[in-house]
């Protein structure tokens, strides 16, 4: 693969180099939430005039607007990280049925081992769920030239197509390409109830529909060089998909290997023509067992990896011990855990929060460290959102203790203002602390509608997150800086002990933005 | 087939060191020489001073992005507690570059922001790429106070091998 020095070579990581195929593929319109690690793809994409780029406010906003851009005639992608698309999930399932116009590729950034996540769900078993093919490249090049596949096959068989990452493919860079950019002409948008209308019978149609639609991508699989048989040297094979197959090529390059690029809907041909060659087939793959339930079913023999290697990321110097069938090593982590940064506003808060005696229902952010010592004071996790819905539910059964409900301002947009609403509505009575830094800090900084300026920093509709939450039903809305503490302090004293639903809104911007700013 | 010479270096530091930049300059580098390149990284969230560990893998073609434990032929440490345990990811025979970082804090006084650069220097005076590519690397990286990296890169370069 040495490579003559041009100047179209770059170093990508795998975040850019998609992004990169989407632009060449004349993707026109682009939407999605920042998680890690699929956030810098949509950020590359905004350095783009040609396309239409947003932040949306959550993820199921941004695969319907997404997805309806497609519909309209352009091609269109929707981005998130896994959880993100649990919050898409309900467009998704039925956007299979539907079908659809111009292009629509779905990407979603898994994150094997959590380096910045709350599980470590596999998305291939959402592909199987809601029925639409997954493309999964290996490396940086292969996801900008599996993207442009994925737009084609979108449009060939009238179905949303996901490209699935995981971390170690969009975070590693390597030498990628630049090609020009093919604007396709748009697909003029016809009414047709019979597909885009949804109700029962249109359903049961489309469902119909997509059960042929879907055994055609299925001989499609079978003849597509996605999935690659390799040959070698007989002692033993693979089969694999994703970046375990460069674990595997770095331990055993002359070995046989059927890569699977397209592991959904599974080349069932392919994978038991490859099992008849070989005797001794492994099947090596990351978190959970998709390939070997598909070949199960099949009643095909190979061997596979101990279960214990179903938790977290693969390593290079796991595929040998996968092949003795010894259980996954022990791995002594790095001493160093992330913290929150000196002069983070949310210390103060944090540190306020462990000297009220209050149980404190947390959310994701930030934030979420002021779990760790020295502050120890955030007590639940889960999703995003359920700092305020924990809060509320917790709030109805606690007897003699307070629960105080936290949440950042992005998050706070994402999905913690249904809540805030819910709970008004069933008459919660308590504290929600939304911790307002005026920006979506964890994933390196992205503006939101309460901070008023767009993905391109322009400015545009401000979302006055006091108004809103009066609004949504509280009482009572404070707005107040950490930095007066004794005020701060004698609020929240205060505003626990009420029998009435406050929301004290900590605003103070989060000090990395502060320096960028300073930087210009 | 025998294997292919795949030159691997790790890179580690706190988030905040600066230590990515560093790991994509000599990325860049390598790749504008010729070589397949690959870069990653193992870090938390980084803007929070937990661990940063960057990998750099060149050679004809590269696989995994993730090196196997014990075969970095170089490794740069910026901070000297971790330093023992890193230890661990050289090979047999593979060079520790931590004792420039003393030299580096000599050399650059004040102006810390560039004890990356001269450590890249001494990086530079093993690897054997042309030094054209060095540069090229760094204008396209380093969008501030270029020729002040370019200066104390040399005077790395100058004293790679010293010690
Ligand atoms: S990035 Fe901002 S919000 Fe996050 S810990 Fe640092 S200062 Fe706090």
């Amino acid at each position: 693969m040495r490579s003559t020095h041009t100047q179209s070579l770059v170093l990508f990581s795998g975040d850019e180099a998609l992004a990169q195929g989407a632009f060449e593929a004349g993707l026109e319109f682009a939407a999605g939430y920042p998680g890690t690690p699929s956030t810098e793809i949509i950020e590359h994409l905004a350095q783009f005039p040609e396309v239409n780029v947003q932040w949306s406010v959550n993820e199921k906003v941004a695969f319907e607007v997404a997805y309806a851009a497609a519909i309209g005639g352009k091609r269109s992608m929707y981005v998130s990280k896994h959880v993100g698309l649990n919050v898409a999930m309900d467009p998704l399932m039925t956007s299979s049925y539907v079908g659809v116009n111009a292009g629509f590729v779905i990407v979603v950034c898994d994150d094997p081992g959590m380096h910045s996540s709350q599980n470590e769900q596999d998305t291939r078993l959402f592909a199987r769920a809601a029925n639409v093919p997954l493309l999964e490249p290996s490396s940086p090049a292969e996801a900008k030239e599996f993207v442009k596949e994925a737009f084609a096959i979108s449009e060939r068989f009238d179905i949303p197509v996901i490209v699935r990452l995981t971390t170690r493919i969009c975070h590693s860079k390597e030498n990628v390409e630049l090609a020009e950019r093919h604007v396709q002409p748009t697909k003029p948008f016809t009414i047709n109830m019979a597909k885009y209308v949804m109700v029962p019978r249109n359903a049961l149609a489309r469902h119909q529909d997509l059960m042929g639609r879907m055994a055609m991508i299925k001989i499609f699989s079978e003849r597509s060089k996605l999935n690659i048989a390799q040959s070698g040297k007989k002692a033993i094979a693979f089969i694999t998909s994703g970046v375990s197959y460069l674990y595997i090529k770095e331990n055993y390059p002359d070995s046989p290997i059927l890569k699977l690029g397209m592991p959904y809907p599974f080349p069932e041909k392919k994978v038991r023509d490859f099992c008849k060659k070989y005797k001794n087939v492994y099947v090596i793959e990351e978190l959970e067992p998709y390939l070997e339930e598909q070949m199960r079913m099949l009643r095909m023999r190979f061997k596979t990896k101990h279960p214990s290697f179903s938790v977290g990321e693969l390593r290079p110097e796991h595929i040998p011990v996968i092949v003795s069938g010894k259980p996954k090593p022990k791995r002594i982590v790095p001493a160093r855990p992330p913290m929150l940064c000196l002069g983070c506003p949310h210390r103060l808060v944090f540190n306020l929060l462990k000297d009220l005696d209050v149980v404190v229902a947390g959310d994701i952010g930030c934030y979420t460290l002021g779990s760790l010592p020295p502050f120890s004071s955030l007590h639940t996790c889960l999703c995003m959102g359920a700092g305020v819905t924990f809060f509320e539910g917790l709030s109805h059964v606690f007897k003699d203790k307070k629960v105080v409900g936290v949440i950042g301002d992005s998050t706070f947009v994402h999905s913690g203002i249904t809540g805030l609403i819910n709970a008004a509505y069933n008459k919660a009575k308590g504290v929600v602390i939304i911790l307002d830094n005026a920006i979506t800090a964890m994933t390196g900084g992205q503006p939101h509608p309460a901070v008023g300026t767009t993905i391109r920093s322009e400015p545009t509709k401000k979302l006055i997150l006091e108004d809103l939450c009066r609004v949504a039903g509280a009482d009572h809305v404070d707005v107040i800086d950490p930095t007066d503490l004794k005020g701060l302090e004698q609020l929240l004293r205060q505003r626990i002990d009420e029998d009435a639903l406050s929301v004290v809104i900590v605003r103070k911007p989060c000090i990395l933005l502060v320096q960028k700013m300073k930087k210009g | 087939m025998a294997k292919a010479k795949i030159t691997n270096i790790v890179f580690y530091g706190i988030g905040g060191q600066g230590i990515v930049t560093m790991a994509e300059v000599c990325g860049w580098a390598a790749m504008l020489a010729g070589f397949h390149v690959k870069k990653t990284e193992v870090h938390g969230m980084a803007q929070r001073g937990g661990s940063v560990e960057s990998y750099i893998r060149f050679g004809k073609k590269v696989f995994s992005p993730l090196p196997q434990t014990a075969t970095a032929d170089y490794l740069i440490c910026l901070h000297p507690e971790e330093h023992p345990r890193l230890l661990g990811e050289l090979k047999k025979g593979g060079v520790d570059l931590f004792p420039y970082l003393e030299v580096a804090q000599k050399v650059v006084g004040d102006k810390k922001v560039f004890v990356n650069s001269f450590l890249l220097g001494v990086l530079s005076s093993y690897l054997g790429l042309e030094q054209s590519y060095w540069m090229q690397a760094m204008e396209k990286i380093f969008k501030r106070s270029l020729d002040e990296n370019k200066a104390f890169f040399q005077q790395g370069y100058q004293a790679g091998g010293s010690l």
